[in-house]
């Protein structure tokens, strides 16, 4: 086992360990340039990969030319369809790498040079030929297509229509997000070694053992000879959850290579064709509202993409349906296949984009009502589930808005909008709720405490830690469980040959993970008491919480911001962001905090910044590195704070935690939005907000 | 090629092709992987590395260009056996999460304060402006770099000035 372990860290008192404000565990490694990602295990002599990408959008290869490739100094092989090694499962049609001749995106991979440097290999790709027998292809999307279908159930109830046509106040507005990639800093890379003992994978992703489970089918090998080694992550934000194609792309070249390691690091590029993205979004929102703004109707229809190669849906819908209640409410999700890249995974997939149309909805409607936004959304906030009519475990909106209000200086807000001009800027404030729920993890989860001698322990269970702290928050709560402190426990995580945990996605993993080590550790003493022989050991899996079908749990907050607005240039800067959060107990305010102004950030870099735009004519994302898509730099962050009030939730888990990774990044985009309103008086319901909006 | 480089005080004499970057020289070559690749654009920093004393982005130099010259890297921090104290800094004041922006933070961050002890936050933001971090928000970065001006090492500036051949 490589899994590595961390000098001991600050001790804590016995039954201490968690809230206490820790420093992380792997912070050393990282600080020494000693911690190993995947593409930096030293393996002997190995092999290099470049992929060859399709240059049409839809169509067939009608032939492969690699002898320029091939005649390369260095170059030891290319794939393509006609002698890559087989895969025994092509059902999900994305990981389906080299199995066929037919090109369902621009982009994907249709053919892969192995050399032996990654210059060679990056040089040959460039000399395979490739003719095809082109089709014409469609990247549009739209709301008006004929051909849009329903992936999941409509949510209908009432009569929306005659609550909007009876309305005091009624609002019908249509709100887009764009594309957007989750560009960790870390590219995706892989490692892949295939030899007697099996295959060897180093490799970045978030879930090493979901990675496996859903590799060993596609190759036909029992997991049990398949090793995935993964202790540090440069970043994941969802697109290293799931396996992509590439993974399985070095895995053929280790067959075909079999007993040398071939490497791949994608390129910035690839990182836009080949590992996911989220869909862009079309939300129309109707809202229907009193005189008193009490919400008598509610509807959102939304539109996403998905791919013809396969399917990925973005639940932009889902937040909607638990938001607020109303007695008439349409709620309906639509999807159109395209031939583009399959999307994926990205921060708060459906909750982040699904919540900025109908957050400036309700900006905007409580302009219409004359109601302060806070108020508008205190007196619609649900006590039960309007979804599921099921109570809620713990639902403290109201204490987020109220507490991120008292903190931001809210109350003596002048709710004109466009009238306050400083220095020649505007500047205006503005408010969104944020929203993320506990959803079950993908996956199951075990873990085993192994008592080493004198009160020193060792955890291990097969987590991840991408950078959330993970680490540092299940060693805390490990030390807790044992009646030991942090510096008596070791955690070993990040590699298929410790017991099964689920991915890091969803905001799962401090819960799941978490749970488990829990329940492992109280069989641990079960079995051994409190005076172990050296070597005792106990295992556990992640119990059942049967609350999980009496309580709607989701954890809550507000999310406010300033914005400037040059009256000139319509240069935008967002001076001040605040975030207000309820997400059950904090296992540790210092990774937490992280997280979550991490998150803001990333919200404020999609208010801002991010779009990938499409090029309908060639079907390929046209602004594909960190030159012109661009995230948020230092410049852009100035003061961003994020608090939480102390939530007490005894159903959600034995730890009382909810997810903390992604909820940050859900609403930011909506605050921003709405102080950019507060400031000009311009309405933007397009994201990004770029200067444009804002001229003329 | 035949080239000669000084890496945190080593030499290393290697043969190597004319288009290799400094970054994958530093990595595949050398072996120190501490210095990471984040993008082909110039853009991230995460490959930022001392040549001679200037902080370059690894990615946008060729190994030929470090030929005959010092290379300094986040594995040469350290100084017998002591972490430099912007390395304590980014412990201290959790300004990382994923770990992958921070040997590039950290070698622009040592650099600024050899030259300006005691900066501001505007400074230390305007120093990391070709730096990106997707992870954290900047702001523990900014902390932990103030951390370090306020925490020097006793012999901070001889240790600097002997890597700086001026
Ligand atoms: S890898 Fe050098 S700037 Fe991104
Ligand atoms: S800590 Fe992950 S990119 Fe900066």
């Amino acid at each position: 086992m490589s899994a590595p372990v961390h000098p001991r860290s600050a001790p804590t008192a016995p039954g201490r360990a968690i809230g206490a404000d820790l420093p992380r565990v792997d912070a050393r490694a990282k600080v020494t340039g000693t911690a190993t990602y995947a593409f930096e295990y030293p393996v002997p002599h190995p092999a290099y990969l470049h992929p060859v990408q399709a240059t049409i959008a839809r169509g067939r290869l009608t032939r492969i030319d690699t002898t320029a490739a091939e005649a390369l100094d260095g170059v030891r092989a290319v794939l393509w369809h006609g002698n890559a090694p087989r895969l025994r499962a092509t059902d999900n049609a994305e990981l389906a790498v080299l199995q066929s001749d037919q090109v369902f995106y621009r982009g994907q991979v249709v053919a892969a040079v192995i050399a032996d440097t990654p210059e060679a290999a990056r040089q040959a790709a460039r000399l395979v030929r490739l003719d095809y027998d082109q089709q014409p292809h469609d990247v549009d999307l739209s709301p008006h297509r004929g051909d849009l279908y329903a992936p999941k159930d409509d949510h209908d109830q009432g009569d929306l229509e005659a609550a909007m046509a009876g309305a005091e106040h009624a609002l019908d507005a249509t709100y887009t997000t764009p594309m957007l990639h989750a560009t960790p800093i870390e590219p995706h890379t892989t490692t892949a070694v295939w030899d007697d003992s099996g295959l060897t994978l180093y490799e970045s992703t978030q879930g090493a053992h979901f990675a496996r489970q859903e590799l060993a089918p596609l190759l036909d090998l029992d997991p049990q000879r398949i090793q995935i080694i993964a202790p540090y992550v440069g970043g994941g934000f969802g697109s290293k959850g799931p396996l992509h194609a590439p993974t399985v792309l070095t895995v053929l070249a280790a067959r075909a290579m079999f007993g040398r390691p071939v490497k791949l690091a994608l390129t910035r590029r690839h990182m836009f064709d080949q590992v996911g993205y989220r869909s862009p979004t079309i939300q129309r929102i109707r809202l229907a509202a009193n005189a008193q703004g009490r919400l008598s109707g509610i509807g959102m229809d939304a539109t996403v993409q998905t791919a013809r190669l396969a399917e990925f849906i973005e639940e932009a819908t889902g937040p909607t349906e638990s938001m607020y209640a109303a007695p008439h409410r349409h709620i309906a999700l639509r999807a159109a296949e395209l031939d583009a890249a399959v999307p994926g995974w990205i921060r708060g997939p459906g909750q982040c984009p699904g919540m900025f149309g109908p957050e400036v909805a309700m900006d905007e409607l409580a302009q219409a009502c004359g109601l302060d936004p806070i108020d508008l959304r205190l007196r619609n906030d649900p006590d039960h589930d309007p979804a599921t009519g099921k109570p809620f475990s713990s639902r403290n909106l109201a204490a987020c808005l109220r507490e991120g209000a008292r903190r931001f200086g809210w109350h003596d807000r002048d709710p004109a909008p466009g009238t306050r001009l400083v220095q020649g800027w505007y500047v205006g404030t503005g408010v969104a709720a944020s929203r993320y729920p506990v959803v079950p993890p993908a996956g199951p989860s075990e873990a085993t405490v192994r008592h080493l001698h004198d009160g020193h322990y060792e955890v291990h269970i097969g987590a991840a830690d991408i950078g959330t702290g993970a680490w540092t928050v299940l060693t805390q709560i490990a030390a807790d469980a044992l009646g030991a402190g942090v510096q008596d426990v070791q955690v070993r995580i990040g590699d298929t040959a410790l017991p099964e945990a689920s991915v890091a996605g969803g905001s799962t993993g401090t819960m799941s993970w978490g749970s488990t080590i829990v329940a492992a550790a109280r069989a641990f003493r079960d079995r051994h008491g409190t005076a172990p022989a050296p070597g005792a050991e106990a295992s556990a899996p992640l119990p059942d919480n049967p609350a999980t079908e009496q309580f709607a749990m989701a954890a809550f907050g507000a999310q406010f911001a300033e914005v400037h607005i040059h009256a000139d240039t319509g240069e935008i800067r967002v001076p001040r962001l605040l975030g207000a959060f309820a997400a059950g107990r904090i296992i540790n305010p210092r990774t937490a905090r992280s997280q979550l102004i991490g998150g803001m950030t990333m919200g404020l870099s999609m208010a801002l910044h991010e779009q990938s735009i499409m090029d309908p004519r060639f079907g390929h994302v046209v602004n594909c590195d960190l030159a012109e898509y661009h995230i948020a730099t230092n410049a852009d962050v100035a003061d961003i704070q994020a608090h939480w009030i102390d939530e007490e939730d005894p159903h959600v888990n034995p730890l009382g935690a909810k997810g903390i990774g992604e909820i940050g990044i859900v609403g930011t985009a909506a605050a921003v939005a709405n102080a950019a309103h507060h400031a000009t008086g311009v309405r933007v319901r397009d994201l990004p907000l770029t200067l444009d909006h804002f001229l003329g | 090629m035949m080239i000669t480089v000084t890496v945190n005080g080593e030499r290393h004499s290697h043969d190597v092709e004319p288009r290799l970057l400094l970054v994958h020289f530093l990595r595949d070559v050398v072996g120190l992987t501490g210095t990471h690749w984040g993008c082909d654009t110039s853009n991230c920093g995460a490959c930022v590395v001392w040549l001679d004393d200037t902080p370059v982005k690894s990615c946008t130099a060729l190994a030929v260009m470090a030929d005959g010259r010092t290379v300094r890297t986040v594995e040469g921090l350290e100084r017998d056996g002591e972490l430099d104290p912007v390395q304590r800094g980014f412990m201290e004041c959790h300004g990382l999460q994923c770990g992958f922006c921070t040997p590039g933070m950290m070698m622009t961050s040592r650099w600024l304060l050899d030259r300006n002890p005691d900066p501001s936050e505007e400074e230390i933001r305007e120093a990391l402006s070709g730096q990106l971090c997707r992870c954290t928000g900047y702001e523990n970065i900014v902390r932990s770099v103030r951390w370090a001006a306020e925490n020097p090492a006793d012999d901070s500036t001889e240790a600097s000035q002997e890597v700086s051949p001026s």
